[in-house]
């Protein structure tokens, strides 16, 4: 084979990428997987993975100047000192917030895979025919019997634990044993579920494995995930696909590599390779294949379209429809309620859980009308309060010592996650007035939420209210707090696939209507949002449209 | 608004999420002519200030757990300036108070006495913080929505100078700083409470009785 060239490029290493990657390479392609950060190493570059929290200088929190450094990290939790060098460096990879939007980032080998809550839920004809029946958008050109065994064949590699619930709206998977609700949890979802007469509290799905899978040890409880797994016991890159990739002998990593264009030839109608900036030495190089795969993450796939033979098309490969960059989801948060649960002195639990309790949709199906459309789901669960609670007798002095030293009372909280629906005028475009560390344009970006999303966190929070409150959790407290665009870190849209090259970007391969041989599978592609976790969906049609892809290629069609 | 939700915006800072100063200030004087570098006396002061929030009981108290050196940490690097100038203001300031409750300065004091002077000043605290939460119920949910949203843009807390007018504010961080040092220190997490790096499994129905330590 000429020198870089390959059977197929592969953009990006994060959930989508690192499962492009696996598939390609097993079905036998040479393939070379660009990624534009640094290089993780699957357990030796987790360095701060087993380290008490003493052992941090700020106790894992952050500092002034941390804070200063991160204008956009330090809105939400993810600005902290355990795991600082695993989210983006704000000043050397900018962008512009027309509508303000808080875009949380991982550039290095396995992106946000190695940093996810890994929450991991199926999408029903529920969710896939919404747009249809609300008359919103466009139709989704596929249906849950076209993803159905590919959710099965995700779910069986990553290892997804959870329990058969036998709900219409959230299928069950092919699951590992589910981790245990503990005793409040279970009381109080028996109360609501007994309440509302049906299964509304179930135990949340996680990819969390509760079995050994090869050489992943199943979960050890430490709750540290997003610090990387000395076990393996969550799915990401690199406990799970890059191995599997890497067994094949066909894989080639190539850290440091900002695509930043497709290569595109408008006589065989087919991309022929990408251009990379190599991020360390500022080099040029171009690189080779029949086929590529897309998997920047939303935006970042959005912006290598956008960049890409703007000779043809002004607006970049994949604009000719008018919606490259549009449409742009997430899921809005920071709704819920919360409250004391009386009693269970005698209770507590061994072990931190990283997983929780999870209510799926139950507005606006199955019968149920609001005055907007679509719903939400909630996450959240019970624990005993810690030392940083009130004690209202002590104030000070030994007894107050040793009393906090022991767990308080009960408490039970819920934190819903809200559907955000395809608005064209949501959107990303190129900001050619700003550049990046390499002279790169960056993204600007101009997408809010609206009316019906409005509408639909005053249901979140009277709903959780009222849900904690019929489960006998006392003084019940909700809150409405920040839900900007980007909180969700489930960002979805600007390369939506559809039945129609007109109103899409890709078709229901995910191929690109304009260039077949590229593959778009990470959120990008995503025509509604839905209110569940999204990961799993990715996983799935990364491995549906790899399959494609090969297949093709064998045909001779791509 | 109920106490709880109140509290939210409250408590904040004994998770980590500190608003601190810049590190540049360490080493200068404040206005009033206050040192803003922590010297060995202040350290000492600082952890029998913390070891009588939080003694020696069958387990090492804040003093053992050096709470002292890590509170100057966290004011040198997580504090917002006026923040930092009014803690060194306070190590001032509280020997003011032992010398008006009992005659003799905080070092001075006998252990008694510290306790009942840093109690007067925690009711203090106390007292003055339940008037921020009637502010704060006074707000109505979408100002305390804006308030949270301000909050999160700009990593600092919106009611940083309300807290700030408190004459005993000063003592309100050395406590939080005293529990999150002590609390997240080694001694605090393998011997007051029970740390378990790899517990291997969950059990949701763990049996509990009083005297219990919590698990880390």
């Amino acid at each position: 084979m000429a020198q870089n060239t390959y059977d197929a490029i592969v953009i990006g290493s994060g959930i989508s990428g690192g499962w492009a990657a696996k598939e390609l390479t097993e079905k036998g392609l040479k393939t070379i997987m660009l990624e534009r950060g640094k290089n993780i190493e699957h357990i030796k570059d987790y360095v701060n993975a087993t380290k008490g929290i003493w052992q941090f200088p700020h106790r894992g929190g952050r500092t002034q100047e941390m804070i200063k450094d991160y204008p956009v990290l330090r809105r939400d939790y993810p600005l902290n000192e355990m795991n600082l060098d695993w989210w983006v460096d704000e000043k050397e990879s900018p962008y512009t917030e027309t509508k303000r939007f808080d875009w949380f980032r991982g550039y290095h080998v396995g992106g946000r895979s190695l940093l996810w809550g890994r929450q991991s839920y199926r999408w029903s004809d529920l969710q896939f025919e919404a747009n249809a029946k609300d008359g919103i958008a466009i139709d989704w050109p596929i249906r849950y019997k076209d993803i159905e065994p590919w959710y099965t064949y995700a779910e069986k590699f990553a290892g997804i634990n959870g329990g058969k619930d036998g709900l219409p709206q959230l299928p069950d998977g092919y699951f590992m044993p589910a981790m245990e609700m503990n005793c409040v949890e279970k009381d109080v979802a028996a109360r609501i579920n007994e309440h509302y007469k049906t299964k509304r509290m179930i135990m949340g799905r996680s990819a969390n494995i509760t079995q050994p899978i090869q050489e992943r040890v199943n979960c050890q409880y430490r709750n540290k995930c997003w610090l990387g797994c000395p076990f393996g016991g969550y799915f990401s890159t690199q406990s799970s696909t890059l191995p599997a990739a890497m067994k094949t002998g066909n894989l080639t990593v190539r850290p440091w590599s900002i695509v930043t264009k497709i290569l595109y030839d408008k006589d065989t109608k087919k991309a022929t390779g990408v251009e990379i900036l190599d991020a360390e030495t500022n080099k040029t190089y171009q690189y080779f294949a029949k086929i590529i795969f897309l998997n920047a993450s939303t935006f970042n796939s959005a912006w290598i379209l956008m960049n890409s033979a703007t000779d043809i098309w002004p607006d970049g490969l994949g604009s000719s429809s008018g919606e490259l960059g549009h449409n742009v989801m997430d899921h809005h948060l920071g709704v819920g309620a919360s409250g004391m649960v009386d009693g269970y002195d005698d209770k507590y639990y061994y072990g931190r859980r990283p997983n929780g309790i999870y209510i799926p949709q139950y507005r606006n199906i199955l019968g149920d009308k609001r005055d907007y459309i679509r719903g939400f789901g909630y996450q959240g669960g019970a624990s005993r309060e810690g030392w940083s609670r009130n004690i209202a007798e002590m104030q000070l002095g030994g007894d107050f010592k040793d009393a906090l030293a022991e767990p308080g009372p009960w408490t039970m909280g819920i934190g819903g996650f809200g559907e955000i629906l395809p608005y064209h005028e949501n959107k990303v475009t190129l900001d050619k007035n700003k550049k990046d560390k390499w002279g790169l344009n960056v993204l600007a970006f101009d997408a809010e939420w609206k009316e019906n999303e409005r509408k639909m966190r005053i249901d979140m929070k009277n709903d959780a209210i009222e849900m904690l409150e019929a489960a006998g959790v006392k003084n019940v407290t909700g809150f409405t707090g920040d839900g900007t665009m980007g909180r969700g870190i489930h960002e979805m849209g600007t390369a939506r696939m559809g039945k129609d090259p007109k109103t899409s970007v890709l078709n229901k391969w995910n191929q690109v209507w304009d260039a077949q041989n590229v593959f778009v599978t990470d959120g990008a592609f995503m025509v509604s949002s839905n209110c569940c976790n999204p990961s799993l969906t990715y996983m799935a049609m990364t491995a549906r449209a790899a399959d494609h892809a090969v297949s093709e290629l064998k045909k001779g069609n791509i | 608004m109920k106490r709880r939700e109140a509290v939210q915006y409250i408590s904040l800072l004994v998770g980590g999420t500190i608003v601190g100063g810049t590190a540049f200030l360490s080493g200068c004087k404040s206005k009033t002519g206050v040192s803003m570098t922590f010297t060995d006396a202040d350290i000492s002061l600082l952890n029998e200030i913390a070891n009588t929030i939080l003694p020696d009981t069958k387990t090492p108290g804040a003093k053992a757990a050096k709470v002292g050196q890590f509170m100057t940490v966290m004011v040198n690097d997580c504090y917002e300036a006026p923040d930092q100038k009014m803690f060194h203001e306070g190590l001032v300031k509280i020997d003011e108070a032992s010398k008006d409750k009992n005659g003799k300065s905080f070092m001075e004091s006998t252990p008694q006495q510290r306790h009942d002077l840093l109690v007067d000043l925690d009711t203090k605290v106390k007292d003055y913080n339940n008037k921020i939460n009637e502010y704060i119920n006074s707000l109505t949910p979408d100002q305390r929505t804006q308030m949270k949203i301000q909050q999160d843009f700009t990593g600092s807390d919106p009611l940083a100078d309300k807290r700030r007018q408190n004459p005993v504010y000063y003592f309100q961080m050395m406590k939080e700083l005293t529990l999150l040092g002590y609390f997240t220190s080694e001694i605090g997490c393998t011997q007051a409470m029970r740390y378990v790096e790899r517990p291997g499994s969950y059990n949701g129905d763990l049996p509990y009785k009083k005297g219990d330590k919590a698990f880390a």
